[in-house]
């Protein structure tokens, strides 16, 4: 057994370790963004998806890379843009609600969804 | 190792403490932006660091630039998109797919890595074979497993289980088929091998999710989640590269807590859940409904009198709301019964919704400050003050048979809702939740049941309210 690999051991089961005693204190509130941030972080795979780059030299190589770039890079800006923006909505206080233009009035078959949309708005 | 790849490294572990801090700053919904914020530095330093070891390193071909960041433009604005456009009832779907993306592409370092090594004069390592063999197969099985969770959400696919007509024995030959390749090649590099492995495990998840009912699918991306990390970490492993070890380490363990704390909530063991069945409403016939027991319903003038005049009102809110995007009207209606100076809060179950903490998210997007929303330990206590108890499309989390010993239920944590003065159950039948058993609540004297579909009665109780006190 090498020593990278005793090393690279080390840091696995610490960070496992801090990862439970981080995540062990969040509260069930926050359950969903913190499942839509660890699921960012693991975009962290673009780094593995670049570094094909060093070593890639023939279509196969190519292919693989492009695929796991596209995967990991969809990951992470997706995973990160949700979470901000669901924590966005988190507030102490109720915000005004925003201004929205009320949908014109709705021939009478449409009336009653028209009224719980209005209400939902209002 | 040069000094250049060592500094390169340590900026990864700054990168990787800023995922720590990021999600330790999670802890309270005040910070919790902040902790975003940090992550995502921790990332764009990560990434930066890498392509500054592409450029230094010089030996990416023209068409290796190309594909690179093509292939990343690409992916950034498809994630992007879908983050932008998502609906929040829809989050779960989301996060499915992002674990189903993060899983394929550590996968696919792997075997690229692993076709490297094996054309390189030093050959495979026995460490790199084991790593790469763990990466494939469960990044292969979440990507598949991904999917088939997303697609059962979305209603692609049915979310009923689907029982395979001898699909145990076809998932223990894949499992036999996998282990037996990796065995080879430990004595053999072989990439024939690795793609049995990796077809294998792709057929596994497929048949691991297909089996397990739609009420499930919250564990089950939420321990999908785990494996993604998990992969991401086998990559780091392949690669020798200390940023994915950590992050996927990191994102392995809240998976891994998630999955528990659900699991827990939903009174129901792991194991229990990955062998399905559960839902498929077999269970259901074992609940022989009470004939005589007697149900009141209500309408919404009367309803309205009992909120309006009450001076603390408990929102019980259940996958029922969610379903029927009901959020917002509900949060008008607290916010008209606060306008009387009535204290409202909402009592948050474990497993509200469709994933952990997601009736948070939705009743946040509905513009409900955080603070009214209470976990299931901090309201408990308050149900015998409230005037009144409003269900809405709350089932098994608030039935008191849980209490007791020999109910499907039995020993599941649940919401005192039946401890309150009077209490209204919006809902559409007297249909079962997924547990199948009936609700005692429901025939408790104190109790009025409202059948309606979520978003029309809080639409209707708004009005009546409204009306009453003019």
């Amino acid at each position: 057994m090498s020593t990278a690999l005793v090393t690279d051991l080390t840091i696995f089961v610490l960070a496992l370790l801090v990862g439970i005693e981080v995540i062990g204190k969040v509260p069930a509130t926050l359950h969903t963004p913190l499942m839509s941030a660890a699921n960012s972080i693991h975009g962290i795979v673009l780094v593995g998806a670049l570094l094909i780059g060093l070593t890639a030299h023939n279509a196969v190589g190519y292919i693989l890379a492009f695929v796991a770039a596209f995967f990991a890079a969809a990951n992470v800006v997706g995973g990160y843009v949700v979470t901000g923006r669901m924590l966005k909505m988190f507030r102490r206080k109720a915000a005004p609600a925003p201004v929205k233009a009320a949908p014109a009035p709705q021939p009478a078959e449409a009336a009653g969804a028209a009224e719980q949309r209005e209400s939902v708005r209002s | 190792m040069s000094t250049f790849t060592n500094s390169i490294q340590l900026v990864y572990v700054l990168a990787a403490a800023c995922f720590v801090v990021g999600l330790h700053l999670m802890n309270s919904p005040a910070t919790a932006r902040r902790g975003n914020q940090v992550s995502t530095a921790g990332m764009v330093i990560a990434v930066v660091a890498t392509l500054v070891l592409l450029i230094h390193e010089g030996t990416v071909t023209a068409v290796g630039w190309t594909v690179l960041i093509v292939g990343a433009l690409l992916g950034s604005a498809v994630g992007l998109w879908s983050a932008r456009t998502v609906q929040m009832t829809a989050m779960p779907q989301l996060v499915s797919m992002f674990n189903a993306v993060g899983g394929g592409a550590a996968a696919l370092v792997a075997i690229y890595g692993y076709i490297h090594d094996e054309s390189a004069p030093g050959g495979v390592l026995g460490s790199t074979t084991v790593f790469t063999v763990l990466d494939v197969l469960i990044g292969s099985v979440t990507f598949t497993g991904s999917l088939i969770a997303a697609g059962k959400l979305q209603g692609l696919i049915t979310g009923s289980p689907v029982m395979i007509k001898g699909g145990r024995v076809i998932n223990l030959a894949l499992i036999v088929v996998a282990l037996g390749s990796a065995a080879f090649m430990l004595t053999t590099a072989s990439l024939p091998a690795l793609l049995l492995v990796v077809l294998a495990s792709l057929a596994f998840g497929v048949l691991m999710v297909l089996p397990i009912g739609g009420a499930d699918m919250p564990v089950v991306i939420s321990l999908l989640n785990a494996f993604t990390g998990t992969a991401v970490a086998m990559a780091g492993f392949v690669i020798q590269n200390w940023a994915l070890i950590i992050a996927g380490a990191l994102v392995g363990a809240s998976g891994g807590i998630l999955t528990k704390l659900m699991a827990d909530a939903m009174n129901r063991s792991l194991a229990n859940i990955m062998l399905g069945g559960f839902g498929t409403g077999d269970t259901a016939v074992a609940a022989v409904v009470a004939g005589d027991a007697q149900i009141r319903s209500i309408a919404a003038d009367d309803a309205a009198i009992q909120l309006a005049y009450a001076s603390k009102v408990i929102i019980v809110p259940g996958y029922g709301l969610a379903a029927a995007q009901a959020q917002h009207g509900v949060a008008e209606l607290a916010a008209l019964l606060e306008s009387r100076g009535i204290e409202v809060s909402y009592a948050i179950h474990p497993v509200a919704g469709r994933m952990p903490g997601h009736m948070n998210v939705l009743l946040a997007e509905a513009n409900v400050p955080y603070p009214q929303l209470k976990e299931m330990d901090e309201i408990n206590p308050e149900f015998p003050r409230a005037d009144v108890a409003l269900v809405i499309g709350a089932n098994d989390v608030t039935n008191p048979a849980a209490r007791r010993p020999g109910s499907a239920i039995s020993g599941m944590p649940i919401l005192d809702v039946d401890q309150a003065q009077s209490i209204i159950v919006v809902k559409r039948s007297m249909g079962t939740g997924y547990a199948g058993i009936d609700n005692e609540l429901y025939t408790n004297p104190k109790t009025s049941m409202y059948f309606a579909d979520a978003k029309k009665a809080v639409a209707e109780m708004t009005a009546a309210v409204k009306t009453l006190v003019g």
